[in-house]
This record gives C-alpha cells, sequence and structure tokens, in this order.
C-alpha cells in the first residue's frame, strides 16, 4: 500500500492507523496536526483512521515565524 | 513610575473576550537563537506570541519549537505563507487542532516580492473561518472599505499593515490609519507589519491603533532585548499620547510665553 506524507511517497507493509504512522515517524504527538486527503483527523480519532492506498496526508508542526517574510528568504537563499 | 504610565501599563487590551496588559505582540521568527528569542520576549512585556504552521520534516527528527517559548504567552497560530483561502482555511484547522486554541492570525499573500495580502482571498477566508468558530485577526492593506467588510464578515480584529512586511519602513500611510479610526471607533485595530524602530511603533499608537504586531524589527536589530524593551516603552508611550490628544499642527509659530511684560 502506497500513501503519500507531505508529498513524499511512502510503502506501507500491512493495515496502518495514523496514530501507528505518527509513532513509526517518531514524532511527538502531542505538537503536532493531521490532515488526511485535506481535512484534520483529531487526535482522538487516529487511532481508529485506517489509512488507504493513496491517501494524502499532512502533518504540521509549529516554527517560529511572524509573516510571510520569514519563508520568502528562506526560499530565495535555496 | 508616574501615575499616567502606570494606568497606560494597567489599562487593558481585549481580544473576544480575552485580557491583555501588554499592546505589543510579538513573532517568533529570524532570531539567531531561542536563547535570544525568549529574552526578547521576555523584554517585550508581550504576552501573545504569533507561531507558524509547516510542514513536519520526516527525515531527520525535529524538537518541538513550541517548548522554547514561555508557557504563559498566548500563542496567536498564523497561517503565514499561504496564498490561497483554501490553503489558509486548512492551516487554521491544523493549527486548531494542534493547539486547541479559535485565535488565529489570518495571512494570504498575493505576490512574493511585495508579501502584499490578497484582500480577496483574506475575506474569503475570513468568512469560512468566522463561520468555524475561529478567532479570526485577519492582515490586510490598510483600506478602510476592507476593514469595514472583514468586521461584517465577524473578525475580532482588524491587522492593517503599515508598510510591507519585513521592510522596516513604519507607518507609510498615516492618513489611512487615522481615517479607519475615526470610522471604525469601537472596531479593535492592531498594525500588522512595517514597523523598523520604536518611534514607527509610537506613531502607529498615536494614530489610534489598539496594539501593534512586530517580528522583524526586533528579531533583526543588533541587540533583541533592547530593541523589545524600546517597543514595548515606544507603545505606551505613543498609547498615552493617543489618549492625551495632541495639539493641532499650527503652519507659524504660537508664543508659549505671555506676550505682555516683555523688558524694553
Amino acid at each position: 500500500m502506497r500513501v503519500y506524507v507531505n508529498g513524499e511517497s511512502r510503502e506501507l507493509s500491512g493495515p496502518t492507523s495514523l496514530t501507528e504512522l505518527v509513532t513509526e515517524l517518531d514524532l511527538p504527538p502531542a505538537r503536532v496536526a493531521v490532515e488526511l486527503n485535506r481535512a484534520v483527523v483529531r487526535r482522538s480519532e487516529w487511532s481508529t483512521t485506517m489509512l488507504q492506498d493513496d491517501d494524502r496526508i499532512e502533518i504540521v508542526h509549529f516554527v517560529g515565524g511572524g509573516h510571510a517574510a520569514h519563508f520568502a528568504s528562506e526560499k530565495r537563499s535555496v | 513610575m508616574s501615575t499616567a504610565i502606570t494606568a497606560a501599563a494597567k489599562e487593558s487590551f481585549i481580544i473576544a473576550g480575552r485580557e491583555f496588559t501588554s499592546r505589543l505582540i510579538i513573532g517568533t521568527g529570524k532570531y539567531r537563537s531561542y536563547e535570544e528569542m525568549r529574552s526578547a520576549h521576555s523584554a517585550s512585556g508581550a504576552e501573545m506570541v504569533t507561531v507558524a504552521v509547516r510542514r513536519v520534516p520526516l527525515d531527520r527528527s525535529s524538537e518541538s519549537f513550541l517548548d522554547y517559548l514561555n508557557p504563559a504567552l498566548q500563542i496567536l497560530p498564523n497561517t503565514a505563507g499561504c496564498y490561497s483561502a483554501d490553503d489558509a482555511i486548512r492551516t487554521a484547522r491544523l493549527a486548531r487542532e494542534a493547539l486547541q486554541t479559535d485565535l488565529v492570525k489570518l495571512e494570504v499573500i498575493g505576490d512574493q516580492t511585495t508579501l502584499f495580502p490578497d484582500n480577496e482571498q483574506t475575506l474569503e477566508a475570513a468568512r469560512v473561518l468566522v463561520k468555524e468558530g475561529f478567532v479570526v485577526l485577519p492582515y490586510f492593506n490598510d483600506d478602510l472599505i476592507m476593514a469595514k467588510k472583514l468586521l461584517d464578515a465577524g473578525c475580532a480584529a482588524i491587522m492593517p499593515l503599515a508598510a510591507p512586511i519585513g521592510s522596516g519602513l513604519g507607518v507609510q500611510n498615516p492618513a489611512n490609519l487615522r481615517i479607519m479610526r475615526e470610522q471604525l471607533p469601537d472596531a479593535t485595530i492592531i498594525v500588522d507589519a512595517g514597523v523598523g524602530t520604536a518611534s514607527d511603533a509610537a506613531v502607529a499608537m498615536e494614530l489610534g491603533a489598539d496594539a501593534v504586531l512586530m517580528n522583524t524589527a526586533i528579531a533583526e536589530a543588533q541587540d533583541t532585548a533592547k530593541m523589545a524593551t524600546a517597543m514595548k516603552l515606544a507603545i505606551q508611550a505613543g498609547r498615552l499620547a493617543y489618549q492625551a490628544g495632541r495639539m493641532p499642527k499650527r503652519l507659524y509659530a504660537s508664543a508659549s510665553s505671555p506676550l505682555q511684560g516683555v523688558i524694553r
């Protein structure tokens, strides 16, 4: 089964819940938020949300920033 | 501290029923280190800081940025870097889920060179987010009509820019801010973006802003904690001057000493 996490393709060996995915990626569950196919999935629903082939998952956290400028300057330096 | 300064410091600033003593909101980007950021935050006296939402890097373990913030601070997630209403809405929803706060600084950028806001997309996103129960604080061009539309949409406050993001140019259109203040006396106006130094913050407050949000002006100063202190004082000074009511401007001199009794 193939899913896409933050735009990157990822092969899953068997049935995987969002909780298992977050654990496998070694992410702090209390500090991230998850979107599955463009809809937010509440933390309380992660364990019962099983991933399907071709699912698009976004996992975000918080970074320093005030305005877009910070990120625009990062883009230029790449 | 004089009574007036004490009064200004104690007078509260309210957003959606939440009370703040400080009228300075600051960013968390561009600091040279977390330690420096923490010192600047503490010196500024700010009670609210804004943070951005980004994809978690999957190739390396990342420390949690939130752990570096003073836990007493109110966190204001922002949608910085979003270029469409849809992206901003998704970002706001993710932030709410992770932080359990309905506050959001809505930012939809329209152009990479100027980083000017896309007012149309901002309004569209604001309408959706307000309906979903968010306390929306939108960044927008300093335009009265847009301000009215955002308030009609149910935004808790409005955040006109002073100048382009990160430019440090200070208030470029004082007349627009003054008109906005006069025409929208009950609105909470937070000047967002473009402040470069303490006098710029004071000007924004003298024009009647309720608060100022800044990031680069402090983070890019040589001594960030000192600039944070300067900003805190400038905002208090500007607020007091606004409340005091300034003298009228005159083209010609007006003597301040009695004209009678001068020796001949």
